[in-house]
């Protein structure tokens, strides 16, 4: 059966898409991000994911104001980067995993989710700079990836609760699955930013830290969290956070806390980053630690030890 | 029954500086931000600078006065008053050839460079930034444990370090 090991948070800030483009890695403003993310790509080449969950906005690139569903699934065998005025991101095009996505489909919608199912969708930096920060940028994505497209861009977004519990049914999905696959799920989006009117530049790294730390240890209560104070505290963009609760909806209650990234800023955001795994339960291997597994026979290494490293690896309010 | 003109008041509303794209804007702003998506086209984004005004007339005839303005002139923040949304009139921008924080800053009102300055000092504080009315100026949020508007105690919290 398949299973979903771990759940990763990430920031998808399109300027981060535009440094990757533009080779200005490197450069010691963007370097501050990227180095934030050196060992979660060692973490997710050893956890060797199957596949991919997705769960991302669309920024007026294929979602306009004509159409707005709130939760769509793609189901589509591919999914392009999308033109999002200068041309398409050179990034490979997005496989997707059409027979997971149309049984995580069946199954979430008579759970009483009711999705909109897309069998033709672009993609944009929304799904696309999360990749890139994972798996950086090779030829091709190395899994399938199955994206989710949440509403956020018009309110109300769904609430943190009810992105929760889709997170359940999801996780209750791939679990009756009968392939034998890893599933990695990705939320996307914050932390806190506004990029809109007056107010634009909101930044507040004190909520982003509680967020955080609940996101891991008590993260129901996060589902509390109204978008009027999400919007207050968070800035009116930093709403799109209720993403992050689809990811952790789907993994266990109690989960490791693996790595832990935050910084500000990356252009006009937070840029904040986590890495949660189920735990293992009983003699039955989740796979939910690929590391320590391979290291139990290939000589110890990478987990518990970047556990350590996590030991707060944080990079604050950098200054030029 | 509703009117036309019935507004409903929105919670929202009391967070200064802030135009939340909700039903309402979007159906007011729609004309406007469908404009912006066509710049999403290359031989658009040219007819467009060719002749905005012709470009607005002939393929926007819906577009309110107020809003044929706004964009004339580049007023975002009046744009996103009017219905627009950020994503669709960044679009807009970037067909002048602006970064983001171009926008940024004639949204705030500075300049470019203070407006970077300002997002790498860490940004814009929520303090003082929370409440029109007021009402909501010392409201913290209830994941945030210290969260006295008074900086100074904060360094005590508790951060696993
Ligand atoms: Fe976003």
């Amino acid at each position: 059966m398949a299973r979903i090991i771990a759940g990763v948070t990430s920031s998808h800030v399109p300027a981060i898409g535009a440094a990757i483009d533009n080779h200005r890695t490197n450069e010691p403003y963007w370097q501050r991000v990227f180095e934030g993310f050196e060992r979660s790509k060692e973490w997710i080449a050893k956890a060797k994911p199957d596949v991919v969950i997705g769960v991302y906005n669309d920024h007026a690139s294929a979602f306009s104001v004509e159409v707005i569903p709130t939760f769509a699934l793609g189901t589509a065998a591919e999914f392009p980067p999308a033109d999002e005025g200068w041309g398409p991101r050179p990034v490979p095009v997005v496989q997707g995993h059409p027979e997971l996505a149309s049984h995580i489909a069946q199954s979430v919608i008579l759970d009483e989710f009711d999705l909109t199912l897309c069998n033709k969708m672009e993609v944009d930096h929304g799904l696309t700079v999360p990749l890139n920060l994972m798996f950086g940028t090779p030829k091709e994505w190395p899994c399938p990836v199955i994206p989710l497209a949440v509403n956020v861009v018009q309110y109300p977004p769904p609430t943190g609760h009810r992105c929760f519990m889709l997170g359940k049914a999801i996780r209750k999905a791939v679990e009756s699955y009968p392939e034998d696959l890893k599933v990695v799920i990705f939320g996307t989006g914050g932390m806190s930013h506004q990029i809109s009117g007056q107010r634009a530049g909101l930044i507040n790294s004190k909520f982003d830290h509680a967020f955080l730390d609940n996101l891991t240890k008590d993260p129901k209560k996060l589902t509390k969290l109204s978008h009027l104070e999400l919007m207050r505290e968070a800035g009116a963009e930093g709403v799109e956070m209720v993403m992050w609760l689809i990811m952790r909806g789907a993994l266990d209650d109690k989960v490791d806390e693996v790595y832990r990234f935050y910084t500000v800023p990356a252009s006009n955001t937070a840029v904040g980053h986590i890495i949660l795994e189920n735990k293992i339960k009983g003699g039955k291997k989740t796979s939910a630690k690929p590391a320590s597994t391979k290291s139990a026979s290939r000589g110890k290494k990478s987990a518990p030890k970047m556990k350590r490293a996590a030991a707060r690896q944080k990079i604050e309010r950098v200054r030029s | 029954m509703a009117t036309a003109k019935t507004r409903v008041e929105k919670d929202y509303d009391d967070i200064p500086g802030t135009y939340v794209f909700d039903a309402d804007r979007s159906r007011r702003g729609y004309h406007l931000n469908m404009f912006c998506m066509s710049l999403m086209k290359a031989e658009n984004r040219k007819a467009f600078k060719a002749d905005e005004a012709k470009y607005l007339d002939e393929r926007f005839p819906l577009l309110t006065r107020e809003q044929r303005e706004a964009i004339l002139k580049r007023q975002y923040n009046r744009m996103l008053e009017l219905g627009g949304n950020i994503y669709f009139t960044a679009k807009l921008g970037a067909t002048d050839g602006h970064p983001f924080q171009h926008l940024a800053a004639v949204m705030t009102g500075s300049t470019q460079q203070d407006y970077a300055d300002l997002m790498l000092r860490g940004g814009r504080p929520v303090d003082g930034n929370r409440s029109r009315s007021g009402k909501y100026a010392r409201a913290a949020s209830s994941i945030v444990k210290d969260s006295k508007p008074k900086q100074k105690a904060s360094k005590g919290k508790k951060r696993r370090g």
